[in-house]
């Protein structure tokens, strides 16, 4: 009797450790965004002083999809500056994957110090959940955005279909490939330029523009969900024309798939994507990082920073490192979100891409 | 209450572990689908109504029932084929093929999507096959349906494998030795006692296709109307941080999910007395 009872005892342990290990799994896999650790973890990253002590501290920058191999360099040229500096040591965690689906593992706790996504708009949702103060965008240079991209057009060797420019989409038997700006992140951008474009052509025509993007989407086959997504569509699986893309993404297509079987066409408008960069004001105070945080994004500015970031082909923001550069990147008419028509993030979430907006109205196969 | 239980089990630790249960499932299932009824609350009716029954969000639901179910119907049939070469043949090779059925469950489902893809688009080795003949198969519901049939058939075989090893050789010999056919052995005698774990195996194939998203967005195309997943639409109304839109399509896929799977043990709970009761 004693037996049986002590054993189902020492089942019951048993179990609960199951418990406890299927817990820990399921909040594991909730978030499903990959991470990365960099340099050695710390002994102790939790509560870490301002830097007054040299205690080890930990940085989590939660980032989107296309900047993994540019935070890689960056955080070791970071972690070089700061040694010298404070000589405090820092590691770092990254956390890559669709920029909204990012802005939300934050906003559901995810302890982010800082967050570099792709679009104001996700910034601004986790200010909405009262993580970030206000006036987030004005508390670093150029909109917060340390480094640039443009949205280009990808096609095969030799450019059988002869694209040169915005117009070339939209003719009969030309198959564009771009994501669905309804999942992604990317895709937004992709959509923005082709309206700014059609906009500027046709003497501030809303109506005009309305129409040339719908004769886009008509040309596209398939909506992937993700950048990444698409691009496999285009280079792996042959299908389309012509790819539209981020500038850098483009670049790495290139430089993976080789330049003997695509190239870059840069059309003659674009629009200038400004990826934004913060501070979580919430989990820098929590955990004592403010400081480091703060520097971390500053020194993305810096002549380093910017040289790793036109490396990994983004657009640098700064004079001699951009005039160092200036042959890898075509000239383009750039315009911005925040001019006409568009007027910021938040506005063109709500007018285009929520639910019943104008590519809601547009896209239907 | 618990006394009245007690004094009919024999054995002790009952209130110790029936707790646990509680617990474990409230934690790991209840909790969390409670989670989708606070959070739809928060929109009023008429939002509700509005979201739930807008056409792209109906037709979605067609989409990924009707493919769902279509997926676990194929994987029944050739699910019970595989299940009963691998019981009752010997060939070289046997266990190999054994450890492929559960590869699906293994293959991360984004990679599964990626293969399916590559194979069955249009310049794939397969879809290139069938391109001239008119059938296409990626960015098709027939794709996702594909897709849905790959990831749901370990649940048919494993379910099936340990019933078949237990059926009865002598019970297949009397029907034989009383003048059946084969066919008829087959419909008479070893279906009707397969059929409750066959069930059982459609079911859970078909719950686990109906919340499928990982491997089913590369081939679906993702076109509105045509080839949009319900999951897929719980991501885009996320994606404008409208966690009470997505929570009420979640919450309509889990009433419906929740209906079929009770429909389904009730023919089981059927099936399974006339067995007994034959």
């Amino acid at each position: 009797m004693k037996r049986t009872q002590r054993s189902l005892l020492a089942r019951f342990g048993r179990f609960s450790a199951l418990t406890v290990l299927a817990l820990s799994l399921a909040g594991v896999t909730a978030c499903g965004s990959k991470e990365t650790s960099s340099g050695t973890a710390p002994a102790a990253g939790d509560g870490a002083k301002p830097a007054a002590s040299a205690k080890p501290v930990e940085l989590l920058n939660v980032s989107y999809d296309p900047t993994r191999e540019l935070y890689v360099s960056f955080n070791k040229a970071f972690q070089a500056y700061w040694k010298k500096e404070k000589g405090q040591d820092v590691t770092f965690k990254q956390s890559h994957g669709g920029s909204g689906k990012q802005g939300r593992s934050v906003i559901d706790g995810l302890e982010a110090d800082v967050v570099t996504l792709a679009l104001a708009y996700d910034i601004d949702a986790v200010q909405k959940a009262g993580l970030i103060e206000a006036g987030w965008e004005k508390e670093l240079k150029d909109n917060a955005s340390p480094y640039t991209s443009t949205i280009v057009f990808l096609v095969k060797k030799g450019n059988p279909k002869g694209i040169k420019d915005w117009d070339d989409l939209i003719k009969p038997g030309v198959q564009v490939i771009t994501p669905n700006p309804k999942t992604s992140g990317g895709a937004r951008w992709n959509y923005v330029a082709a309206w700014g474009y059609a906009y500027q052509k046709n003497n501030k025509d809303e109506a005009k523009a309305k129409e040339f993007v719908q004769a886009l989407y008509k040309n596209v086959p398939v909506l992937d969900s993700g950048a990444r997504d698409s691009t496999t569509t285009f280079v792996q699986r042959g299908i389309g024309d012509v790819l539209i893309a981020w500038e850098n993404e483009a670049y790495l297509s290139i430089n993976e798939f080789g330049k003997d079987k695509y190239e870059i066409v840069t059309p003659s408008v674009s629009v200038l994507a400004e990826p934004p960069v913060a501070v979580v004001d919430k989990v820098v105070d929590k955990k004592g990082t403010r400081e480091v945080a703060k520097a971390y994004l500053e020194y993305l500015y810096s002549e380093e920073g910017q040289e790793i970031a036109a490396k990994n082909y983004y657009r640098p923001r700064l004079e001699s490192v951009a005039k160092k550069y200036e042959n890898q990147f075509s000239k383009v008419n750039l315009f911005t979100i925040n001019d006409e028509p568009f007027g910021g993030w938040t506005k063109t979430q709500t007018t285009h891409f929520n639910d019943g907006g104008i590519f809601d109205q547009i896209y239907k196969p | 209450m618990a006394k009245a239980w007690k004094e009919r089990s024999i054995l002790p630790g009952f209130g110790l572990s029936m707790g646990y249960t509680v617990m474990y499932l409230s934690l790991i299932v209840l909790f969390p689908l409670s989670a989708i009824f606070i959070k739809t609350s928060g929109m009023g009716w008429d939002k509700f109504w509005e979201t739930i029954l807008d056409p792209r969000v109906i037709a979605a639901y067609k989409i990924s029932f009707g493919t769902a179910f279509g997926a676990a119907l194929i994987n029944s049939i050739f699910g019970f084929i595989v299940a009963w070469v691998l019981v009752r043949y010997q060939f070289p090779g046997r266990k190999l093929v054994d450890a492929l059925v559960d590869l699906p469950f293994a293959l991360p489902t984004a990679v599964a999507g990626i293969a399916l893809t590559t194979i069955y688009s249009q310049n794939g080795w397969i879809g290139s096959l069938l391109e001239p003949h008119g059938i296409k198969i990626a960015f098709t519901p027939l794709g996702i349906m594909l897709a849905l049939t790959f990831i749901g058939i370990p649940f048919v075989v494993r379910t099936l494998q340990p019933v078949m090893e237990e059926l009865d050789k002598e019970v297949e010999e009397a029907a034989v030795s009383l003048g059946a056919g084969r066919w008829r052995t087959f419909t008479k005698v070893i279906f009707p006692a397969l059929f409750p774990s066959l069930l059982t195996g459609f079911t859970l194939a078909f719950a686990r296709a109906v919340g499928e998203y990982g491997s089913v967005v590369f081939i679906s195309g993702n076109m509105p109307m045509k080839t949009e997943i319900a999951p897929l639409l719980i991501m885009t109304k996320l994606e404008q941080y409208d966690y009470a839109g997505a929570t009420a399509i979640a919450l309509v896929m889990l009433v419906i999910s929740f209906i079929t799977l009770l429909i389904i043990n009730l023919l089981q709970w059927r099936a399974n007395r006339h067995v007994t009761s034959a």
